[in-house]
């Protein structure tokens, strides 16, 4: 009984906290809720037993991505009064993809229900080792293809972020005073 | 009636735990401030204060009645239901972990099966801690790093630029040594084969050396520089350099709001010590104890709790020594440190420990 009401009660959170991510024109108060939804989600893999998926939950979505998130809105300090017109098109394909989630959840449940009603045995899901040990013996190869995508990532990161040498960096400042220029030639010639 | 006495008695029981470890841990706060004060005059030669109570004792009652009847100031231009969350925030993050430090060892007791509807129904022992998580290593370093908000939210929403600088200041600075700190407590938790804290205390003293911090002295080396930097102290306030930044990210805040973030920073210095205690140091576990006591006996529970609380402190006296001692470092250098030294080293420090622990398990 009282997980049930802890499930109503996190889902519920998620749940609210989801429609204030999308509903919210500040992008800071997006990020925060957003955030609450992370963590209620959290909450609902401990009420199901898998204590480390939730913890890993926390530590990389709520502790590492979002507040590079957060970060990023406090250094660029968005202007919130302005309306953004340009992304209305996104509301149909919003529309579309919250269909597809629809059907796939009564799918869900049409499957659930249909399910032989078995017992489940006591298992070590969720727990820390049983993950470790399926890792690093069944899903293998997924796993080092994760790892590979991620060492790629981290590779573009640097390459990115990297301070230019010297001769490469007046190439680009050059290159951007001579478009600047044009621009202001443009300009120039439009105002005449 | 049975079936909700069967639910709410966990509940209470965990209620009146969690009671117990926010007063001991409170209690300790408060003194560390007290003792910070005093310990810092001492090095200045200065006496500190001893105004209030014999020997200043009382000091900690009279700052916290101090902030409760301070005036609240808000700013006018502030983003207000953020600016109240971030001290809310900061102070919950702070106080989570409190669930699951092991204060001790088990003690044995009678048999509590006489309780009606069997709520006692094989319980014998009394643990010292009030949850034993199975990922309680990942459940504090995950929480810590949710603190991080607190502090990076009021710098956004007092809409003061000293303020801002010293919330992104503390927002990089804790992102960057949050993986240093990560990478060095691996190497514990490999040798230890759990992430269970009393676990690996238990661990501790089934292994060889008695402390890791033999095996592993340069994964405790890392956790103490990472963990001064995640807690902002000298040397690496930058958050809160006063000569260059006010008061940092809590600039603008007043009476018992800055007392939260005042109560959450000393906090998070608590949690980091009962960390590094717990796995470098062996927690509440003293070689040759098990000897003068019998295990599981409440005198061998105390003995191991104050033995526990004594390495603690000598974590918060490190804390208060360093203050006296640095300077603080420029925030480039700091960002270099991180990033270049101190992650790489801990990276190497899990590379050695993995080829150690193969070997030894082949």
């Amino acid at each position: 009984m009282a997980t049930t009401a802890l499930f109503f009660l996190f889902a519920g959170l998620a749940i609210a906290c989801a429609i204030s991510t999308v509903y919210h024109k500040n992008p800071l108060y997006s990020a925060v809720s957003l955030i609450g939804v992370f963590v209620s989600l959290s909450c609902i893999y401990i009420t199901l037993a898998a204590p480390f998926i939730a913890a890993v939950q926390v530590l990389v979505y709520a502790g590492a991505i979002m507040v590079l998130v957060v970060f990023v809105i406090m250094l660029l300090n968005l202007d919130d009064d302005k309306p953004l017109q340009r992304l209305n098109y996104l509301y149909a394909v919003g529309a579309g993809l919250g269909l597809i989630l629809l059907v796939q959840t009564f799918f869900i449940f049409y499957a659930v229900v249909k399910a032989p009603n078995k017992p489940q045995e006591e298992s070590g899901v969720g727990k820390t080792l049983s993950i470790g040990s399926a890792m690093y013996t069944e899903y293998l190869l997924p796993v080092e293809i994760v790892g590979v995508l991620l060492l790629m990532a981290i590779i573009g990161g640097v390459i990115l972020a990297r301070r230019l040498s010297q001769p490469e960096l007046e190439l680009v400042v050059d290159n951007e005073l001579e478009k600047r220029h044009e621009n202001d030639q443009d300009d120039f010639r439009i105002a005449m | 009636m049975e079936e909700i006495l069967k639910t709410a008695f966990p509940l209470i029981v965990a209620v009146v735990g969690c009671s117990i470890a926010f007063v001991i841990v409170m209690g300790v706060v408060a003194y560390t401030v007290l003792a910070e004060r005093k310990v810092l005059g001492w090095i200045q030669g200065r006496i500190g204060p001893n105004r209030v109570g014999p020997w200043g004792v009382l000091q900690p009652f009279a700052d916290l009645l101090k902030f409760i009847f301070k005036e609240d100031l808000v700013p006018d231009k502030s983003t207000k239901f953020i600016y109240f969350l971030a001290p809310v925030l900061a102070v919950t993050c702070a106080m989570m972990p409190m669930v699951v430090y092991p204060f001790g060892p088990a003690i044995t007791t009678i048999d509590w099966s006489f309780l009606p509807f069997g709520l006692g129904e094989g319980i014998r022992q009394l643990p010292l801690v009030v949850a034993r998580i199975d990922v309680a290593v990942l459940y504090v370093l995950g929480v810590t790093s949710v603190g991080v908000y607190g502090i990076a939210l009021a710098g956004w929403s007092s809409n003061n630029k000293y303020s801002l600088m010293g919330g992104l200041r503390s927002s990089a600075q804790m992102i960057s040594y949050e993986l240093a700190m990560g990478a060095s407590v691996i190497g514990v938790v490999m040798l230890a084969g759990t992430l269970e804290l009393n676990g690996i205390i238990e661990a501790q003293s089934k292994s060889p050396f008695r402390w890791y911090i033999i095996p592993q002295f340069i994964g405790f080396l890392v956790f103490l520089i990472a963990a001064f930097a995640e807690t902002n102290r000298v040397p690496f306030d930058l958050p809160e350099a006063e000569t260059e930044l006010v008061a940092g990210f809590h600039t603008e805040y007043s009476a018992l709001k800055f007392a939260l973030f005042f109560m959450g920073e000393y906090i998070n210095m608590f949690t980091v010590s009962v960390m590094g205690t717990v796995l470098f140091l062996g927690g509440w576990y003293m070689p040759g104890l098990s000897h003068l006591f019998t295990v599981g006996s409440i005198p061998y529970a105390v003995v191991s709790f104050l033995i526990f609380m004594v390495k603690v402190c000598g974590f918060l006296f490190l804390y208060i020594w360093i203050r006296g001692t640095l300077p603080r470092f420029r925030f480039d250098q700091l960002m270099n440190f991180g990033w270049k030294f101190l992650l790489p080293l801990a990276l190497v420090n899990v590379l050695l420990t993995i080829i150690v622990v193969y070997f030894l398990n082949s």
